[in-house]
């Protein structure tokens, strides 16, 4: 999934000050897994802000709605008859979301409550971590299973560098060595011999070398 | 002979190889760099030059080098995939070889966590081997990585490192068998304080032949305080510092500290002379270049050979 965090009350505070009625949307898919942006968190921020310019002696007056889906115009859709008594719209969506919320409502200024983080996988309750960099041709087949490119610091694609200790990343304890990680997987599956095999130099262009990305699957297009 | 480079003149002929570094000064200050590679002279066969070592900006490993071959001595120019990507690492190998630097050594670097600008973004367009393979391939072949010939192509002879003491140990000779795989010619390995895990590595390293197939040059860093035995120990990561080192250290007054991390470091290269498969050492000489020479001539190994 795509994770995402808060932002700084602080910041969303500056971004809807000199509006009066906001639309604050969340949706219902990745950011509601990790806990960002679903309807429970649009119900947080709402009232936390509603207490923060109450305290300044503003009403602020925030509709809250939480869509399916915000990355889809399909369900976009359902936010045409809220948006034209607002004067801005807050979205907890992810990046992608927020712009789609952007391309829909042309005059009307948007802004992003949260920080669109990676693509990520829960490591247990409450902790995500970074599994996947989209780099559009994927590795994992070769690797054991184990991405290099999204879990070495170095994104070392032929093994670990001069700083593994004790199965951790050299830039910090909490990181796990993703060659250790492809070592032991390797060993487990009676794999060893892959790891001499070289990688060679990626090509980045599936990835985001050749410009930002586009899938058209013809059999779908309209 | 694969190139002109004098290290691998010497190594060719059998003699062990001693190479030291000069990390450039933070700063627009070529004089330090030709103080810091003066006082190597006649004692290496070649000289290092750092690459933003430690992740700080310096003055680039190319310029530093330049300086040092116009002295009339021979760099090896180091070159991290850190900060560059494989454009301009090619243009870089062929613009230091058009200033007549024929050696390098091709790293990963360490990552900006640990240097001055912790907010930048690390490069990383490729590895370090397949750093190796494209210089190979640029000396070998005469082609660039994306496949177009090259005017006079640079013949580099190749380096990397090898650190025995990270883990997964295992894995370790394995790595080394990939970058020999890749077309390395020479290696240098990370500082050596645990003398017998070591020698445990270069009996794998041995097994495979493959120090029949490249140059290891064994590292050794001198240690100037107690304080410096325990910091290497518990603080820098890929670094096996054994007790009785720093002990040993400890155990010797403030003022003949230093001392005694020479000794140290002169009885270290006298029992890796005896460990087959050692074509030399690499001397790092941290901020503490002044004393190359002194060890150099205490480990028995000089004059250096003259080799033109």
């Amino acid at each position: 999934m795509i994770t995402a965090e808060r932002k700084p009350l602080e910041e969303i505070i500056e971004y809807i000050r000199p509006f009066q009625k906001i639309l604050l949307i969340g949706c219902n898919e990745c950011v509601t897994v990790c806990s960002a942006g679903g309807r429970k968190e649009v119900g947080v921020l709402s009232s936390l802000l509603q207490m923060s310019f109450l305290k300044q002696g503003k009403n602020l007056q925030i509709r809250e709605h939480t869509l399916e889906r915000q990355c889809d115009p399909e369900y976009v859709e359902e936010l045409v008859s809220m948006v034209d008594g607002v004067d801005a719209i807050l979205s907890m969506a992810c990046g992608c979301g927020v712009q789609e919320i952007c391309r829909r409502f042309k005059n009307k200024p948007v802004f992003p409550a949260v920080n669109t983080k990676f693509m990520g996988a829960s490591e247990r309750q409450g902790v995500w971590a970074e599994r996947c960099q989209g780099c559009g041709n994927c590795l994992l087949g070769v690797t054991g299973g184990i991405c290099p490119i999204a879990r070495c610091s170095k994104q070392l694609m032929n093994g670990p560098c001069g700083g593994s200790t004790s199965g951790k990343c050299e830039i910090s304890p909490d990181v796990d060595c993703a060659w250790q990680l492809i070592w032991d997987r390797l060993k487990a599956l009676g794999m060893e011999d892959r790891y001499e095999e070289i990688i060679p130099a990626k090509d980045w262009r599936p990835g985001r070398a050749a410009g930002p990305r586009k899938i058209i699957r013809e059999d779908l297009a309209e | 002979m694969k190139t002109d480079s004098v290290l691998e003149k010497v190594l060719k002929s059998g003699n062990l190889a001693v190479t030291s570094e000069c990390g450039p000064p933070r700063g627009a200050v070529p004089e330090k760099v030709r103080q810091k590679a003066e006082m190597l002279r006649g004692y290496v066969d070649a000289v290092n030059v750092t690459d933003n070592q430690t992740a700080m900006v310096r003055m680039s490993s190319f310029a530093a080098s330049v300086i040092i071959r116009q002295m009339g001595l021979h760099p090896i120019m180091q070159m991290v995939t850190r900060d560059r990507n494989r454009l301009a690492m090619q243009s870089d190998i062929i613009g230091a070889y058009s200033h007549g630097i024929n050696t390098m050594l091709c790293l990963s670097g360490d990552h900006p966590h640990f240097g001055d600008h912790p907010m930048a973004m690390g490069v990383h367009d490729i590895d370090s081997i397949q750093f190796i393979q494209m210089v190979r391939k640029m000396r070998d072949e005469g082609k660039f990585q994306g496949g177009a010939d090259i005017e006079n192509p640079p013949k580099m002879f190749i380096g990397a490192a090898a650190n025995p003491f990270a883990d997964p140990f295992e894995l370790r000779v394995a790595r080394l068998a990939k970058k020999v795989a890749a077309g390395v010619d020479f290696i240098q390995t990370q500082c050596i304080y645990n003398l017998d895990k070591f020698e445990k590595w270069m009996a794998g390293v041995r097994d495979r032949g493959l120090d029949e197939k490249c140059y290891i040059l064994a590292g050794i860093t001198p240690i100037k305080t107690v304080g410096m035995a325990r910091y290497m120990k518990n603080k820098v990561p890929g670094m096996d510092v054994p007790q009785e080192v720093v002990d040993r250290m400890a155990g010797v007054p403030k003022e003949k500290q230093a001392e005694e991390g020479i000794k140290i470091c002169v009885e270290s290269i006298e029992r890796l002379k005896q460990v087959k498969g050692v074509a030399g050492f690499h001397i790092m000489a941290i901020e503490w270049e002044q004393k190359v020479p002194e060890i150099v001539e205490k480990a028995g190994l000089y004059p250096r050979p003259q080799i033109a």
